[in-house]
């Protein structure tokens, strides 16, 4: 299997952000409608999400839509408040105010063609920042951009461009770049290549990866590509209907799932080189609205070895192994896992 | 070649012309077959030409868009020169389509169950009833549960992976002999993209549908397709059986395009990304429109034109330096 070592070290890092017991609820019926209408019910994007991420590790958080993994993204840089919990930042003081925090947190999104201001050229883009934070003196700020512009692997020339005359691969690392002007310490990326063409995506995760190696940035990476996902993290948390189900190293997650969830979403990428598995381990149906959750584990609808204890027993994320959690009743009993199939040998 | 396949096209280009302006070409003159049955791939980046590809043998290229020269023949039918009417008549009992976006391409004001029957009403002559039935019938083999509620319903009321299956009851409402897919699983959840498929697969099967599966996922392709066609900058640059061409590449791009791809079953392999961008189609060159990207290119490449051509039996790559590009491969 993967080779660990091959790995950085990150499990003895400090850790530089904690989620604890996050929680978003969404009131609905709140509208003109529900006011008359009367019934309250409330949309809970994320129910109660522990997670820490260490220094100089790239964390990768996978789920389907409507798992609350964008809405924790908003949550860390603070563009959406939470209704419960609190999140800790090493080198911040509680009550830091947004701008202390946004030095602290840094965002790159999906679509690198609606995050950029289109009438805002690179260098005036970059210059804006620079001065707000008041990060270097002001005769050096256009030294300063264009050291950020190579950081990310463009060229002094491009400070007069707009966006627009930008492929989709540029853009991203121009919303790197402006991320990375406030020298932040933890960096969201959310979904930062599934937009990219294949042949571009290559790029933008070598990118990361060496931000990663040389500013030995901690980067939580949002993505739904589980082989993205293993090329590029240390470790995995997988997120279901607003929880964290399972979290563990790459390598282990991957040989040795101890969630049903996670098994479901291995058998189900698409192989390249290899056949599918011969008895996938399928589930049915679709995640259920996040309005009406299940009653006991919010995935035994859709779990094929459910007993009826998943379905009045609501389970808590607990040790399964070193580094290893899992929240499923069931983690132990999990069939064997016959691991990533071998590779054929090509005829 | 003996019998006559269920798809020809025949170099086949496709341009956008503008007001005064030249003719930027898109599609340059490909040219496959589709047998019957058979699943076939069109792999490719944004740009490359396989949605527009697709489109023109649907009959639904965007405004703007012409084929300029080659046919596309339906069991040796020339859909070009065909009167409107008998082309539409293929629609739904012969042809269908599926397209990305279940939303946009479901009618928002009509019940889901109404827009599955509405084709079998129209080409098989059912009665409403009749049509229902089978309506109802189809989203229950596309796995949909309580089909007979859910006909009922609107398609916003559906999620991503409902509408999707409704989608694909539609399309095989009339049991077409082709199915045209163009990307139909990329705005899906990989959980959901991997029932989809499974059913895609099973469905066709069964009735021995013919695929045109458009897509730029290479492990999408592998799971559904035999035979696939890598197409670049609007031209086919690589065909082939699938497992063929993903074991050694013919073309530098296909080999390049697997070389950028994380494989999960490889995850320590090293990614490599292609240099360079895609070329600007308004300005072609006389050379290889990969050329300047291709760390295999030699002196010819920069003036002349590679055309497909058999490098194997089955096999096929438009490159000058094929035989170096599968050393390097294997290496």
């Amino acid at each position: 299997m993967t080779d660990v070592t091959a790995q950085p070290e990150v499990t003895a890092q400090p850790v530089v952000l904690r989620v604890a017991n996050i929680s978003k609820e969404y009131r609905l019926g709140q509208g003109l409608f529900g006011r008359v209408g009367g019934a309250k019910k409330s949309l809970k994007a994320l129910d109660g999400v522990d997670l820490e991420l260490r220094r100089g590790e790239v964390l990768a958080l996978v789920g389907e839509s409507g798992s609350g993994k964008s809405t924790l993204a908003k949550i860390l840089v603070g563009a959406v408040n939470q209704t419960g919990g609190e999140i800790q930042e090493s080198g911040l003081a509680q009550g830091a105010d947004r701008k202390q925090r946004s030095r602290h947190v840094q965002m790159v999104f999906q679509d690198p063609y609606s995050s950029l201001n289109p009438r805002i050229n690179v260098g005036s883009m970059l210059a804006g920042l620079l001065r707000l934070h008041r990060l270097v003196p002001r005769g050096e700020v256009r030294a300063e951009s264009i050291r950020l512009l190579n950081r990310v692997g463009l060229q002094e020339d491009v400070l007069h461009a707009y966006p627009s005359q930008f492929s989709g691969g540029q853009r991203q690392r121009l919303a790197i770049a402006r991320a990375l002007a406030v020298r932040p310490q933890v960096l969201v990326a959310d979904e930062p290549v599934s937009a990219l063409d294949v042949s571009i995506q290559a790029t933008i995760l070598e990118l990361f990866r060496s931000l990663q190696d040389e500013l030995g940035l901690s980067i939580l990476f949002i993505a739904h590509n589980l082989a993205v996902v293993q090329h590029l993290s240390q470790r995995v948390a997988v997120m279901y209907l607003g929880r964290i189900v399972e979290v563990a190293d790459t390598a282990e997650i991957f040989s040795n799932p101890r969630h049903p969830y996670t098994r479901a979403l291995i058998d189900s990428i698409p192989r390249m080189s290899a056949d599918s598995f011969t008895d996938p381990f399928e589930i049915t149906g679709e995640p259920p609205s996040p309005v009406d959750l299940p009653s006991g584990c919010r995935f035994h609808p859709r779990c094929p070895i459910a007993t009826e204890r998943c379905r009045t027993e609501d389970p808590v994320l607990s040790l399964v192994g070193p580094g290893h959690t899992s929240a499923c009743l069931l983690a132990e009993e999990l069939p064997p896992y016959g691991g990533v199939p071998a590779l054929k040998e090509e005829e | 070649m003996s019998e006559e396949p269920l798809l020809s096209v025949r170099n086949l280009s496709l341009g956008v012309r503008r007001k005064g302006g030249p003719t930027t070409v898109i599609v340059d003159d490909i040219s496959f077959d589709v047998a019957e049955g058979q699943r076939f791939g069109i792999v490719g980046e944004s740009g490359s030409g396989k949605s527009m590809t697709l489109r023109a043998i649907a009959n639904l290229l965007p405004g703007g868009v012409k084929v300029l020269s080659g046919t596309i023949k339906y069991r040796g039918d020339d859909l070009g020169t065909m009167p409107a009417k008998s082309r539409r008549r293929l629609a739904g009992p012969e042809i269908a389509m599926i397209f990305q976006e279940p939303m946009t391409a479901l009618n928002p004001v009509m019940r889901v169950g109404e827009q599955i029957a509405e084709s079998p009403r129209r080409h098989l002559g059912l009665s409403r009833a009749a049509a229902m039935d089978l309506a109802i019938d189809m989203m229950r083999k596309t796995g949909i549960p309580d089909p007979a509620r859910r006909a009922r319903a609107y398609p916003h009321e559906l999620s991503g992976g409902l509408r999707q299956r409704i989608m694909i009851a539609m399309a095989l409402s009339c049991s077409p002999k082709l199915l045209l897919c163009d990307e139909p699983t990329t705005a899906l959840d990989v959980t959901v993209q991997h029932q989809v498929l499974r059913l895609l697969e099973q469905l066709c099967e069964d009735s021995g549908t013919a695929l045109v599966f458009v897509t730029h996922d290479l492990g999408v392709v592998n799971q559904t397709c035999r035979d696939l066609a890598v197409m670049y900058a609007g031209e086919i640059v690589e065909r082939g059986q699938v497992k063929n061409v993903f074991s050694g590449p013919r073309h530098p791009y296909t080999k390049g395009l697997l070389d950028s791809a994380p494989d999960f079953d490889k995850p320590d392999r090293k990614l490599a990304a292609i240099p360079g961008f895609p070329p600007n189609l308004a300005d072609r060159g006389d050379g290889c429109p990969f050329q300047p990207r291709c760390p295999f290119a030699v002196e010819q490449c920069a003036t002349s034109r590679p055309r497909l051509e058999q490098v194997l039996p089955g096999r096929e790559a438009a490159c000058f330096e094929t035989a170096r590009i599968f050393e390097g491969a294997t290496a």
